[in-house]
C-alpha cells in the first residue's frame, strides 16, 4: 500500500480495496519500523490518526467523501495543530501545544485527510540541511550520510521513504523545492498569497508560503486544491479563485515556450547536475516544447538581498518569543530583562540567533537605508527580471540546487556556504512567483531536481508541465533501497 | 564590515538575547562573513528604484473595526509558563 501515490490511495479507498484505518495503521507501522534511521518525524499522532481514519471510513461508506478523505498525510512542525505539540523544531517551542489549527491544517482535516504526525525541520525553518533542528538532523533516505535538504527536510525524507504519501512544507527561500530535489520527490512552492499563512509560524512574512510535497505532480495538484484559497485570517492571502489543478494535468505541451536562464547554468553548478537538467530539457523538446535562452541579470544579487530581507523580518517576527506567554522560560530569572535575554539565549539555537542578530543590525538606527531599504530596491530589480522573461516564455527551467545532497556536517559551521545551496530558489521567493521541483536523475546515489518556475498564479500550468514529464519518465517512481 | 566583540554584544542586547562570552568570537566571525556577503548589494546603483514591500504589490485589505474573535483567555493561558488569576506572571518590575 505504501508504494501507491495519493491518487492511487484515494481510488483504492473509494473502491473499498482497503480502509483508511488499515492504511493509516500501515503507515504508522512503517514509521515505527524505519524512522529511527531517518528522524523525519518529531511527533507521531497515532491515536488521533486512527480516530480520524475511522471517521474517514464512515464518510466513505456514507458517500460524502472528497478526493483526500481517508488519505494519511504529515504536517511540517511549523503548522499549528490544536492540542498537539507545535515545536518549529526549537527548544523555544518544545513545550508549546498549539491552541488552534492553522488554516492549512483545518482545510486538510475538513477534507477528511488523516494527520500521521508532525515532521522534522530546520529550527524556525532557518536552514538548508535540517541540521539546525533541536531534535537532531534528518538523514537522506537515499544515502544516510547525506543531508535531506531543508528546511522542510523531514517532510521530504518521510515522503521519499514512503513514511507518508504526502506532506506539507513551507518555502521562504527554497525550503520546499530544495529538500524535494535532494530527496527525489516533487515539491511545489505556490505564488505568494495563494495559500493562507494563518497558524503557520512566521519566519519572513513577505516570503513565507506553504505548499505540497509528494511523489508526483498529480498528488501535489490534489493537495494544492485542498490547501489553496482566500482566508480572511491572513491579510496577505490573495482574493483569487482557485483553479482546478487536476483537469489540465494532461494538456499538450506542443508550443510551450521554455526559458533557460544562462545565469542558472554558470559557475558553481555541478557538471552532473547540469547534465541531468539538460537531459530533462531535451525530454521537453520531444514533447513539443520550444527552448530559448534568457537572462535574469540580477541573479547574483538574490542571495545577498535575501540575507537582509529574511533576517530583518525574522528578527521582528521572533520577538514574540519572550518567555512570557508561551514556550520556553529560563530558570529563576532575576528581573524582566534577564527573563527575556536568557529565555531567548537558551531557547534559540545558533543559526536562529545569527539571523536574529543580522536582522536586528540591518534594522538598527543608522543602518536601515544601507541594508533593508537597499535590499527592498534590489528586490524590485530581481522581480523585474522575471517580469521581462515572462513576456518571452511560459515557464523558466533550471536546476533546483547547484549540487546533489551534501554530506551531513559538511557545511554546518559555514553559514555562507550553506546559504549558497539556495542560489537558484531564493529569487523566486523574492519575486513571489510559484516554482516546482521535479526529480530528473541522480548523481551516484543522490537525486537531482529540475526546477520549473511559472508566472504569478500559474500553478496549474506548472503542475501540467511537471505531470507530462512524469508521464514520459520514471525518476519520480524510483525508491530508496532499504525503505 | 568586520564586527568585533563589542558589536556582537550590542547587537545581542538589541535583540535581548544572552550570548555566552565564549561564543562571542564565533558570532563575530560568522556575522562578519554574512555581512560581507550582503555587501555585494552596494555595488548596484539603485537610484530611482522603488523599494518593493509586497511581491504582488497588493494593498493591505481593510475590514470593519468590529470584534470578530471570542475571548479564549483561559484556553490560551493553559500553556503559558506562569499565570495567576488570568494574568501572565513575570519578575517584579516596579519595586
Amino acid at each position: 500500500m505504501h508504494n501507491k501515490t495519493i491518487a492511487e490511495l484515494a481510488a483504492g479507498l473509494r473502491a473499498g480495496e482497503f480502509t483508511s484505518e488499515e492504511l493509516t495503521r500501515a503507515f504508522i507501522e512503517r514509521i515505527k519500523a524505519h524512522d529511527d534511521r531517518l528522524n523525519s518525524y518529531i511527533t507521531v499522532t497515532e491515536e488521533q490518526a486512527l480516530a480520524q481514519a475511522r471517521e474517514a471510513d464512515q464518510r466513505i461508506a456514507a458517500g460524502t467523501a472528497g478526493p483526500l478523505t481517508g488519505v494519511p498525510l504529515a504536517h511540517k512542525d511549523i503548522f499549528c495543530t490544536d492540542g498537539v505539540r507545535t515545536s518549529c523544531a526549537s527548544k523555544m517551542l518544545d513545550p508549546f501545544i498549539a491552541p488552534y489549527d492553522a488554516t492549512v491544517v483545518r482545510k486538510f482535516r475538513e477534507a477528511g485527510a488523516v494527520m500521521l504526525g508532525k515532521t522534522n525541520m530546520d529550527e524556525f525553518a532557518m536552514g538548508s540541511s535540517n541540521e539546525t533542528s533541536f531534535y537532531g538532523p534528518v538523514k537522506n533516505p537515499w544515502d544516510l550520510g547525506a543531508v535531506p535538504g531543508g528546511s522542510s527536510g523531514g517532510s521530504a525524507a518521510a515522503v521519499a521513504a514512503r513514511l507518508a504519501p504526502g506532506a506539507t512544507g513551507t518555502d521562504t527561500g527554497g525550503s520546499i523545492r530544495q529538500p524535494a530535489a535532494l530527496c527525489g520527490i516533487t515539491g511545489l512552492k505556490p505564488t505568494y498569497g495563494r495559500v493562507s499563512r494563518y497558524g503557520m509560524i512566521a519566519f519572513a512574512s513577505s516570503l513565507d508560503q506553504a505548499g505540497p510535497m509528494a511523489r508526483t505532480a498529480e498528488d501535489c495538484a490534489l493537495m494544492l486544491g485542498a490547501m489553496a484559497g482566500f482566508d480572511e485570517r491572513d491579510s496577505t492571502c490573495a482574493e483569487q479563485l482557485v483553479d482546478d489543478y487536476i483537469c489540465g494535468l494532461n494538456n499538450d505541451l506542443k508550443g510551450l515556450r521554455i526559458g533557460l536562464p544562462k545565469e542558472y547554468f554558470g559557475e558553481g553548478l555541478d557538471a552532473e547536475v547540469a547534465g541531468a537538467v539538460e537531459a530533462a530539457v531535451d525530454e521537453y523538446k520531444k514533447l513539443g516544447a520550444e527552448v530559448v535562452e534568457i537572462s535574469l541579470p540580477n541573479t547574483n544579487l538574490a542571495v545577498p538581498t535575501y540575507y537582509v530581507v529574511a533576517p530583518a523580518e525574522c528578527s521582528s517576527n521572533l520577538s514574540r518569543m519572550d518567555g512570557v506567554r508561551f514556550g520556553y522560560r529560563c530558570e529563576e530569572p532575576k528581573d524582566l530583562e534577564d527573563l527575556y535575554k536568557r529565555s531567548r539565549g537558551e531557547g534559540f539555537g545558533p543559526e536562529v540567533k545569527r539571523r536574529i542578530m543580522v536582522g536586528a543590525y540591518a534594522l538598527s538606527s543608522g543602518y536601515y537605508d544601507a541594508y533593508y531599504l537597499k535590499a527592498q530596491k534590489l528586490r524590485h530589480l530581481i522581480s523585474d527580471d522575471f517580469k521581462k522573461a515572462f513576456e518571452q516564455v511560459d515557464v523558466i527551467m533550471g536546476p533546483t540546487a547547484p549540487t546533489p545532497a551534501f554530506n551531513l556536517g559538511e557545511k554546518k559551521d559555514d553559514p555562507v556556504a550553506m546559504y549558497l545551496a539556495d542560489i537558484y530558489t531564493i529569487a523566486v521567493n523574492l519575486a513571489g512567483l510559484p516554482g516546482i521541483s521535479v526529480p530528473c536523475g541522480f548523481v551516484g546515489k543522490r537525486p537531482v531536481g529540475l526546477q520549473i518556475i511559472g508566472n504569478y498564479f500559474d500553478e496549474a500550468r506548472l503542475l501540467n508541465v511537471a505531470h507530462k514529464y512524469q508521464q514520459a519518465t520514471d525518476w519520480h517512481l524510483r525508491t530508496p533501497e532499504g525503505f | 564590515m568586520a564586527l568585533d566583540k563589542s558589536d556582537v554584544q550590542s547587537i545581542a542586547y538589541l535583540a535581548r538575547m544572552a550570548i555566552s562570552e565564549e561564543d562571542v568570537p564565533a558570532y563575530a566571525e560568522n556575522l562578519t562573513s554574512i555581512l560581507t556577503l550582503v555587501e555585494q548589494m552596494s555595488a548596484v546603483d539603485t537610484s530611482g528604484v522603488e523599494p518593493m514591500a509586497h511581491p504582488l504589490e497588493m494593498a493591505q485589505r481593510l475590514r470593519e473595526d468590529v470584534v470578530t474573535e471570542e475571548n479564549r483567555r483561559d484556553h490560551f493561558q493553559q500553556y503559558a509558563p506562569a499565570v495567576e488569576n488570568g494574568l501572565f506572571l513575570v519578575p517584579r518590575v516596579i519595586e
